[in-house]
């Protein structure tokens, strides 16, 4: 587990008028783990990866993703670099097909796109490896259907495809189980447990069993602090966590 | 899949043979006012087809595309002006202008989004539009006439009417094979993600401000050759053709006839064309009736006549 760090963020900063979203953040996240985020609501978790994918800028702080400074790189340069986000609120090309969806993050990885006349959609650089990652993600008799028709459950797995579409050594994912229901779920977290070790995971989630099942190191935020961080045995004894967040509600499953 | 009757398919080829065989009619006839009449609805339709390329496609609201046809058009008038009546340097002129302005134009504007895109596109256009009006020495507010159109090479001859108006047609056919085959490529579909999500676009890896960039310089450059043929077809160009009210009318046209279709704007630019022309003849009040009938397409027939025609289709199929 303790691999060298594929990304390091260093005293991280951010704040919204007078609101600190994130305060003096630092943390390190070794090559291949899994490594989950939690906090309650409002801890800065989704600032943080908005962040780390380039979404936001920060007040003060460094981002290092394997080995590169990264803090001021816009978001589609962080995308080539291998750092894939997948978003909290399903956020799709809901007028394209499910196919075009993940041929685009294919595309986006493969070369510029100042490509004008050959038809894009017959391409088979773009679309098998499309259709590939549709099957893993057991999207692929959904292919031809726009993604507005498919099930809030298949949006999740959709918003995953997308991201593993461009075949990212590390992945953010943003709440992927947010309104599943629980078959759903567990099938989510599967097809998690299948990616980890092969690509550096970083997951924040609500879902206390899915998050205690599956990582390997556990960071607590709260008010945009690390509070506490270790292996899930270490959370679950740690009296400020148990105090500031399981101790309310989901202590009890834990 | 294929239904055996497709409303859809029908119009459009009925609409591109009787745009083909038009002047055999008006030859005919001797009616040399709907052939007048149609040459400015191809040079139209041109224009919407290359609004319809960023704004259909590229999710690109902007209110000042009439100031390319102003561009395009000034180009040729003012070559003609100073002698230079050769159309194979008039009109490359008139498309690197058309493209130099887009691309000045998309590089401030691009960098905002929503209402300020539609309000500093519309700015940039009336700007154009005063600074023409106010350069004396090509007429100013009155506009410049043009004595000779532009001169090509021997069978051509834009004079002629019939053959000016299969130039346009060429020209707009072109134009919806170009737009065609842009939409469904690579670059297409990377202004398409554009359109319907931004920041995931970028997320996923795609520096979308240059796409949109490269599409509006394509969009204008066309635009441009539109406002070529329109200053040809008037033997006149004034700022008037790049009023935001112009720009407004494109608009109209590529909504009315289905954005993001091939052939949509050109079913608009007919419909409100013919409309316009066919109500100012029973009317001077005639907007009065053409604004309700707008506001019907918009609110009952999203996607425009062409969405309407495909629905007539799914209809007849189930």
């Amino acid at each position: 587990m303790s691999g060298p760090a594929i990304l390091q963020v260093e005293n991280l900063a951010k704040r919204f008028g007078g609101i600190v979203a994130t305060d003096d953040l630092s943390l390190e996240i070794a090559a291949g783990e899994l490594h989950a985020v939690i906090g309650p609501n409002g801890a800065g978790k989704t600032t943080l990866i908005a962040q780390l994918s380039g979404q936001l800028t920060p007040d003060s702080g460094r981002i290092h993703f394997s080995g590169a400074d990264i803090t001021t790189l816009p978001m589609y340069r962080r995308s080539r670099l291998g750092l894939a986000r997948s978003f909290q609120i399903t956020s799709l090309f809901l007028d394209l097909s499910v196919l075009d969806n993940v041929a685009l993050a294919v595309q986006a990885h493969a070369g510029h796109s100042f490509r004008f006349w050959r038809d894009a959609r017959r391409e088979p650089a773009l679309r098998d490896p499309a259709r590939a990652v549709l099957v893993r993600a057991g999207l692929s008799e959904r292919a031809d259907q726009p993604a507005s028709a498919l099930s809030h459950g298949e949006h999740r797995q959709l918003e995953l495809a997308m991201a593993l579409a461009s075949a990212p050594r590390m992945l953010l994912l943003d709440e992927p189980m947010a309104g599943l229901g629980p078959e759903e779920s567990s099938a989510m977290v599967t097809m998690l447990r299948a990616l980890k070790g092969k690509v550096t995971i970083l997951l924040v989630e609500h879902d206390m069993e899915a998050v205690f099942a599956l990582a390997d190191r556990i960071t607590v935020l709260v008010y945009g602090r690390v509070i506490a961080s270790g292996t899930p045995d270490d959370i679950r004894a740690n009296a400020a966590v148990r105090e500031a967040y399981l101790g309310e509600s989901e202590g009890a499953h834990v | 899949m294929r239904p055996a009757l497709n409303f859809r398919t029908i119009v459009t080829v009925v609409l591109i043979a009787a745009l083909v065989l038009l002047p055999l009619y008006t030859g005919l006839s001797g009616n040399r006012f709907l052939l007048t009449l149609f040459t400015r609805i191809v040079i139209m339709a041109l224009a919407a087809v290359s609004l319809n390329l960023m704004l259909g496609y590229g999710g690109m609201m902007s209110f000042g595309h009439a100031a390319y046809l102003g561009i395009g058009g000034y180009a040729v008038g003012i070559l003609a002006h100073e002698g230079v009546l050769n159309g194979f340097v008039q009109w490359p002129v008139a498309l690197a202008a058309s493209a130099l302005f887009a691309l000045v134009i998309g590089a401030l504007s691009l960098r905002t989004r929503g209402v300020y895109f539609i309000m500093i596109t519309l700015a940039f256009a009336q700007m154009t539009y005063y600074t023409f009006a106010g350069l004396a020495r090509y007429g100013g507010d009155d506009g410049l006439t043009i004595y000779k159109r532009s001169q090509f090479v021997a069978p051509i001859d834009l004079s002629n009417k019939t053959q000016f108006y299969y130039i346009c047609l060429a020209l707009l056919f072109g134009a919806i094979y170009l737009v065609w085959r842009l939409t469904n490529s690579r670059f297409g579909m990377a202004i398409q993600g554009a359109r319907s999500n931004d920041i995931r676009m970028r997320a996923i890896g795609f520096p979308t401000y240059r796409y949109r960039l490269v599409c509006f310089v394509i969009a204008g450059t066309l635009c441009g050759l539109a406002g070529a043929l329109l200053a040809n077809q008037n033997d006149f160009v004034s700022p008037s053709i790049m009023y935001w009210t112009r720009s407004g009318d494109l608009i109209i046209m590529v909504v009315l006839g289905g954005m993001a279709t091939p052939f949509g704007p050109v079913i608009g630019a007919v419909a409100l064309l013919v409309l316009e022309e066919a109500l100012s003849g029973i009317t001077e009040y005639w907007q009065i009736i053409l604004g309700p009938l707008l506001l019907l397409v918009v609110l009952f027939a999203r996607g425009g006549i062409d969405g309407l025609l495909a629905r007539a289709d799914s209809k007849v199929r189930s």
